[in-house]
């Protein structure tokens, strides 16, 4: 028993540039640029940033649905960097994904009951007469009727199919749930339906999450550590209390001061960034942020910062800050 | 007091087809006053969408159709226009912008000569005039290198800067309403924040009107001097801003905000509204919240409220308040 069920150590994932007549590599796409953290068994931790940030392709990686470009990821003790075959199908019976779009990610022509018991039957974990039963059992953990396995995604709603997502993912019994932008599609009042299922499941089955969105406010809610991720890095880390209520990062401080709040007192002064997010293709020299930074310094400018630990347990890289 | 800028009265968009007629929007009311930024909120299938459509008259056809109701835009029934005066009116005195903007702009024109274009056709300004008021009005959008910007395409601009072409483009008529369709929904939170403050400083230099709608309560504070909020179709609820936050009447609006995870402060259990919204095709009788309200009595469930005027400028579809 290790002590944390996931660690990701300096990870990176440059895509290739390719172009011309004989496709030679003209660049790389930094979409991950040497990300490092740790998940413990029960816990969820929330990966924060905008579109093109990396945080994503860290969630694939760790799933290796795609392949690093170096660095480390353990799972549940085991180096799976650069895991094959069986060894890769072991580890994917203890981390499983939640997706997005609904619609998108359950196979339209097979029922709801086969798309559960695919992995049961896939990992050959249960027989395909038991895989069933099985289904029906997660299909009511998640709050729909044993009965709706032999329907199809399209007889159910967005939140309903989410919560089919979220029984496939359970099907293997996982140590360890990726859910990327779990909710971020659904209506506010399913959406909240949804969050409180993954809570409920989490003390149920001692699960952890890695819980990636755009949203601050159900990142919040639903993490104990928080992580802010801009252009491939992530540039702060902390318990969630502690990074809330004192973000150090100037970019973590411009996040949530732009997340619009729904009350008309006591809101915050708003620090409206300037420009968009450089391209991954061609990142800034030193600090990822120093081109849209308020407190931008020379030294910004020539070289990227290192993790420091401000608070307990929370960390930040930034010149501003040791 | 003066007249309403609009006057949305009674208006019904109905979706018929020979299996079901779908009730988009089923008899509302809405007004929007002269330089007032109007939210319409709600959730998916509400009918908010189909209302701004409706205004513009662009309900998809065949089986799309408005079947009843008024749409008073200063002083006139848009409903009564023939399709030639409503074209002369989209783009001139009504403007829209859409969610996504890459599907509203078209990719094979150049961004001037999308701009320019609304100048041309309803102003009568020559083509190269106009070009330059597009570069001007790309500048007061807060678009970088707006002169070399005019000769690039759609796909070269990133989503914000697309947002910021499609607020330039509806905005240099001047209208007199300008229709913003969950415009930042599709943003990252520090680009819709750049423009949401775009908007602000739109309506505060040239007195529009904005109807904004949206699905996001975070954004009606921040924006909006009244607010609208739809269900299944209907008005639930409408009363201005300050108000609908500090008080808010209807059992669905009380939920809404409920069940939205906050930024600074703990909830163990967010509060969930309870199933789906009803069929659109099939709305009951009665209340068409009173299923998934948690304070329904049998009563509701048997005879529809009405809006009622609760307080002063303050009005509740529900019996119970």
């Amino acid at each position: 028993m290790s002590e944390y069920v996931l660690e990701v150590q300096d990870l990176k994932k440059y895509f290739p540039i390719k172009s011309g007549l004989l496709k030679r590599t003209v660049g790389y796409v930094r979409a991950v640029d040497g990300v490092s953290f740790q998940v413990k068994p029960g816990e969820t931790l929330g990966i924060v940033g905008e579109s093109g940030c990396g945080k994503s392709t860290t969630g694939r990686m760790i799933m290796r649905l795609t392949t690093p470009t170096s660095g480390k990821i353990i799972l549940d003790g085991k180096d799976i960097t650069h895991a094959k075959g069986e060894e890769l199908r072991a580890s994917r019976r203890k981390s499983q994904m939640v997706f997005q779009d609904p619609y998108a990610s359950l196979n339209p022509r097979m029922s709801v009951g086969e798309s559960i018991a695919e992995p049961l039957i896939v990992n050959k974990v249960l027989p395909k007469s038991e895989a069933f039963e099985r289904a029906g059992e997660l299909l009511k953990t998640v709050g729909l009727r044993a009965s709706d396995i032999n329907r199809y995604p399209h007889e159910f709603s967005g939140g309903q199919r989410q919560r089919i997502g979220i029984a496939r993912a359970l099907a293997l019994n996982p140590k360890l749930i990726v859910a990327d932008e779990a909710v971020s599609a659904l209506d506010v009042s399913i959406q909240s339906q949804i969050l409180n299922l993954l809570m409920d499941l989490k003390h149920q089955f001692n699960l952890s999450y890695l819980f990636i969105s755009h949203n601050l406010a159900v990142v919040r809610h639903i993490s104990d550590r928080v992580g802010v991720m801009y252009l491939g890095h992530l540039v702060e880390i902390g318990p969630k209390h502690s990074l809330y209520q004192d973000p150090l990062h100037p970019y973590t401080q411009a996040l949530l001061s732009a997340a619009p709040e729904p009350r008309r007192t006591k809101r915050r002064e708003r620090i409206i960034l300037q420009g968009d997010v450089p391209s991954p293709a061609n990142p800034p020299s030193g600090c990822p942020f120093h081109t849209r930074c308020p407190r931008v310094m020379d030294v910004c400018r020539q070289t990227m910062p290192k993790p420091v630990q401000v608070h307990p347990d929370h960390w930040v890289a930034c010149h501003l800050h040791g | 007091m003066a007249e309403p800028l609009l006057a949305i009265r009674d208006l019904k968009t109905y979706f018929v087809s020979k299996q079901a007629t779908v009730k988009a929007v089923d008899g509302i009311d809405i007004e929007v006053d002269r330089g007032q930024v109007v939210c319409i909120v709600g959730e998916s299938g509400c009918g908010k969408s189909m209302t701004s459509l409706s205004i513009m008259r662009l309900v998809p056809r065949p089986y799309g159709k408005i079947v009843g109701g008024q749409i008073l835009f200063d002083g006139r029934d848009l409903l009564q226009l023939s399709e030639r005066e409503m074209a002369d009116l989209r783009g001139s005195e009504i403007a829209m912008i859409f969610q996504e903007p890459m599907t509203a702009l078209n990719p094979v024109l150049s961004i001037g000569t999308q701009i320019s274009e609304v100048l041309v056709r309803h102003r009568g300004v020559p083509k190269r005039e106009a070009l330059d008021r597009a570069v001007e009005m790309l500048k007061f959008v807060g678009v970088p290198r707006a002169e070399q910007i005019v000769r690039e395409y759609p796909h070269q601009l990133s989503g914000g800067m697309r947002q910021r072409v499609m607020i330039a483009m509806a905005m240099i008529c001047e209208p007199k309403l300008l229709i913003a369709d969950e415009p930042t929904t599709a943003l990252d939170v520090t680009i819709q924040a750049q423009v949401l403050d775009l908007m602000k400083k739109m309506r505060r230099e040239t007195n529009t009107s904005i109807i904004l709608i949206t699905h996001d309560l975070g954004v009606v504070a921040d924006m909006a001097d009244h607010v609208v909020v739809m269900y299944a179709g209907q008005v639930v609820e409408s009363v201005d801003a300050d108000t609908l936050f500090s008080e808010p009447k209807h059992p669905y609006t009380r939920a809404l905000m409920e069940s939205i995870p906050s930024l600074d402060e703990d909830k163990d259990v967010l509060y969930s509204i309870p199933g789906t919204v009803p069929s659109a095709a099939n709305f009951p009788k009665g209340c068409r919240f009173a299923e998934r309200c948690p304070i329904a009595k049998p009563s509701c469930f048997e005879k529809m409220p009405e809006l009622r005027e609760v307080a002063p400028g303050h009005w509740v579809r529900c019996d119970l308040v």
